[in-house]
């Protein structure tokens, strides 16, 4: 086992080990040992203890550094606001911690679109929002291709482009002259460049030096020319790499999936540093190879196999089609797949309402766990019921086990309808309960003087179950 | 645009110098070796301030040649396999199906074909029903014809859609549809088993008591047909079942709600009854945006765990993948950016599918014929054993799309 495959074990005690132990608080927690347990959980960054910055504690500053260094770097693209960061991976799968940095989705303009199409272009990525479970979902970046071939209209386009967004940009072009003059129009704004080969690599590594960019490694399906070409570019100083390894389609998927799992594995698990960098995933490839196929199909193929990589590992994906259809899937598969398994996923207890309930509405209660609250308020507003539902605080579990549990009990469905002044919305005094939670119903009236009516255990069945038992 | 405001301020054009050191540079390049130490006095004479710029460091040390490395491949060694699981029987093995076929056995996580070649290819049945359901727009275009008619609509998921089986819901005798007995679907048993040969899976109705009044009957009924009775939970008395199906060779499907404990839990009730081979696991599927992250880490978790030794959970998954419609975003009419529903629908299911399938599920239930043919292609494509060839590779990055 190498120091790296062991690192997502790393205790309290051996981060605190390196610390000052001043107790200062500088670092805004109680003390050292505190700040220790942060640093293992990544709630807080090293950086934050000032003492461990002064000269004397260089070494131990150095040390730690190292030990928490994650097996893929995280990599900045961009700067300012709008900086990207990708890749950041601690571990291989999702339950072995947590991921860091969701995959970066890029949507490509190129040099020969007009300015009116690269413009809205930009503007449907930019402005692209959809709002799930309290979150804004959102695009990240654009990549421009040259497919000119022309160092000019590359140019030009660049400027287009810089006019209209501060989003980070990954500039795609195969002649490094053509790149350059590309770079030339954005000197600091540090776009991902694409790409050193077997063959381009030199020259690449010069405009990545010059311009402090961070660089694509391309070897399609070759990982010795990949891992060949991060050692000698790393020889060459650069140190922000991203790997591209091929996206391939039909007989090409399997190795793609392979060379992306191998990778992702050896960084993570074999403590391989020539491995431990983002990933780019490039599911548009599908429409430079669509011979006949009608667009809506290749925007099919795309979308799928986007999701695919998000699930494999990708940490930056470039895609052409900008359907909402398309990204809609994908940007709630990442934002799934990125989500804290380590975190019970709880919304906030309190009272909704769903349609127009008055007086004479059924009242239901629901535990906070987000998946069951998201798939009751769903049942709740596709069977279009008027309806009020309070949401129990059962510290994030699921009916069944938290009745089991007793995180969900009948003091705290009592509690919650007094607290939730239900009682002035509603005439009646009947509250239905999940059929899972049948055990506590007689407790549940005992406490609340509520009428309880055992409701479905499965709240698809709550829209037949109003029509045969509800009367107000 | 800094290099703009940059310009302003020191009154020279940036950009232009810029192109113009890039120019020099480029010239200077050719004789890289040679000329480095004029290229350095260069630099350091004029345009080391230039915002942008970066002094080259170590100059000595840049390689002039690629430096050549073997990429070595990760392999891990797995204690154990997953169980094999056959599905229908033939004439010669008892039963009336045209063929049989075997889910599981994979001696690697899904698709690492780097370890270990697909031992068997993942599979789908299509989900058949009993009598007339709600269904989305998005799937009921395709279905409507043999609504209600399960044997038609059996014919038409194997001969138009391709599934590799069917599952016959027999929600009829949900005590809150039509309350019917276990008795009255043998027929429609019958009728499906005459239309298809392919296996079959037996689906309940989630009642635990109509549910194992149901597989008693279909037990005893069918002896010898190796159905997949769909499914077995911890609230069923699971001794008479569990010994029929097993008197009659008939597998089950072990369902729990996204708990690996109380999956493990349900298997060890189980073994008392029945072999490993009898038995396919149901971890729990929740919709892409709707707990598709526990579902998939669950099953993520379950298959390493069952390759490194966990035997009471190194079963054969199967998925309820049609619960991603349970996604409003999957069904529902919204605004004209997010059309048209009728991709974005099967989509979703084949989203959650694909998902899933990274994760180690071995049989997919699903609904919608364009996802059922897109993850049956890229099962193939994965299963081929076949090789991404470079030389094929397309420019991407100049084509004109």
């Amino acid at each position: 086992m190498s120091q790296k495959a062991a690192k997502k074990e790393l205790s309290p005690i051996d981060i605190y080990k390196l610390l000052p132990k001043t107790n200062c608080k500088e670092c805004g927690q109680e003390n050292c040992m505190a700040f220790a347990t942060k640093i293992v959980a990544r709630e807080v960054d090293i950086d934050q203890c000032k003492p461990l910055q002064k000269p004397e504690n260089a070494k131990n500053f150095k040390i730690l550094h190292e030990m928490l260094k994650p097996p893929v770097k995280e990599v900045i693209i961009g700067v300012g606001d709008k900086a990207r960061k990708v890749g950041g991976k601690l571990v291989m799968y999702r339950h072995e911690f947590t991921y860091f940095n969701p995959t970066a989705i890029a949507v490509d303009v190129t040099d020969e679109m007009t300015e009116a199409e690269i413009v809205s272009r930009i503007k449907s990525t930019e402005n692209f929002s959809y709002e799930y479970i309290g979150n804004t979902l959102k695009l990240d970046m654009i990549a421009v291709r040259s497919t000119s071939g022309d160092a000019d209209k590359f140019k030009n386009c660049l400027k287009k482009v810089s006019e209209t967004t501060n989003l980070p940009l990954i500039l795609c072009a195969l002649n490094p002259s053509v790149l350059e003059a590309g770079i030339m129009v954005i000197p600091k704004a540090r776009p991902l460049l694409y790409a050193a080969t077997l063959t381009n690599w030199k020259d690449l590594a010069e405009l990545a030096l010059m311009y402090n960019c961070p660089l694509v490694a391309s070897a399609p399906n070759d990982l010795n020319g990949l891992v060949t070409l991060v050692k000698t570019l790393q020889a060459y100083g650069i140190q922000d790499l991203v790997l591209d390894p091929g996206t391939f389609f039909n007989d090409g998927l399997a190795d793609t999936l392979n060379n992306f799992t191998m990778l992702r594995r050896a960084a993570t698990k074999a403590g391989d540093e020539l491995a431990g960098f983002p990933l780019l995933g490039l599911p548009l490839t599908i429409w430079a190879n669509k011979g006949d196929l009608a667009d809506d199909l290749v925007k099919w193929r795309e979308a799928y196999t986007a999701g695919m990589l998000i699930t494999r590992f990708a940490d930056i994906i470039i895609l052409h089609s900008t359907d909402g259809w398309v990204q809609l899937p994908n940007v709630i598969l990442r934002q799934n797949i990125y989500t804290d398994p380590r975190k019970p996923v709880a919304v906030a207890a309190g009272l909704k309402e769903f349609g127009t309930p008055n007086e004479n509405s059924p009242v239901f209660f629901t535990s906070n766990f987000a998946l069951t609250y998201y798939t009751v308020a769903s049942d709740l507003e596709s069977s279009k019921i008027n309806a009020y539902l309070i949401i129990v605080d059962a510290e994030g579990s699921a009916i069944d086990s938290g009745v089991a549990g007793r995180k969900l009990t009948a003091e705290k469905v009592a509690d919650a309808i007094k607290a939730t002044g239900i009682e002035n919305k509603v005439k009646h005094r009947k509250i239905i309960i999940p059929g899972k939670a049948s055990r506590i119903s007689g407790e549940i009236e005992e406490l609340s003087g509520w009428q309880v009516l055992v409701g479905p255990r499965d709240s698809s069945e709550i829209a037949k179950y109003l029509i045969d038992k509800w009367q107000p | 645009m800094a290099a703009k405001k940059d310009s302003k301020d020191s009154g020279i054009d940036v950009t232009e110098l810029l192109e113009l050191i890039t120019k020099l540079q480029n010239l200077e390049l050719h004789d890289f070796q040679l000329e480095a130490k004029n290229l350095e006095l260069r630099v350091d004479g004029g345009v080391a301030s230039i915002p942008g710029f970066k002094l080259p460091s170590a100059i000595p040390t840049k390689p002039a040649a690629l430096l050549q490395q073997t990429f070595t491949s990760p392999i891990e060694n797995y204690s154990s396999s997953i169980a094999e699981v056959k599905l229908g029987a033939t004439k010669s093995e008892g039963g009336t199906r045209g063929r049989s076929i075997t889910i599981g056995g994979e001696k690697a996580p899904a698709f690492y074909t780097f370890e270990s070649p697909v031992i068997h290819k993942p599979v789908v049945t299509l989900d058949v029903f009993d009598m007339e359901v709600p269904l989305s727009k998005a799937v009921k275009m395709h279905v409507k014809e043999v609504m209600g008619d399960p044997a038609a609509w059996a014919k038409l998921a194997v001969e138009k859609f391709g599934a590799d089986m069917v599952t016959i819901h027999l929600i009829s005798i949900d005590p809150l549809l039509k309350d019917a007995s276990a008795k009255s679907t043998l027929t429609t048993i019958e009728n499906v088993m005459q239309a298809v040969d392919v296996p079959l899976v037996i689906g309940g109705c989630g009642d635990p008591e109509k549910d194992t009044a149901l597989f008693e009957e279909v037990s005893k009924a069918f002896p010898g047909e190796r159905f997949l009775l769909s499914s077995f939970t911890r609230d069923m008395n699971l001794e008479n079942i569990a010994k029929l199906a097993k008197e009659n060779n008939h597998a089950v499907l072990s369902f729990t709600p996204m708990d690996l404990n109380m999956a493990r839990e349900l298997n060890r009730k189980l073994y008392d009854y029945l072999g490993k081979e009898d038995i396919v696991m149901d971890l729990s599927t929740a919709a892409l945006g709707y707990g598709l992250d526990y579902a998939f880490t669950n099953m993520e978790r379950a298959r390493l765990s069952g390759l490194l030794g966990d035997g009471e959970l190194a079963h054969p998954m199967s998925s309820g993948t049609t619960n991603a419609w349970a996604a409003r975003e999957a069904w529902l009419k919204m605004e004209d950016k997010w059309e048209p529903r009728e991709l974005r629908g099967p989509l979703w299911e084949v989203t959650t599918a694909l998902t899933l399938l990274l994760s180690g599920v071995d049989m997919f239930m699903m609904i919608h014929p364009a996802a059922v043919k897109t993850l049956k292609d890229v099962i193939n494509n994965l299963s081929s054993g076949k090789k991404a060839d470079p030389s094929k590779y397309v420019d991407w990055v100049s084509a004109k799309i």
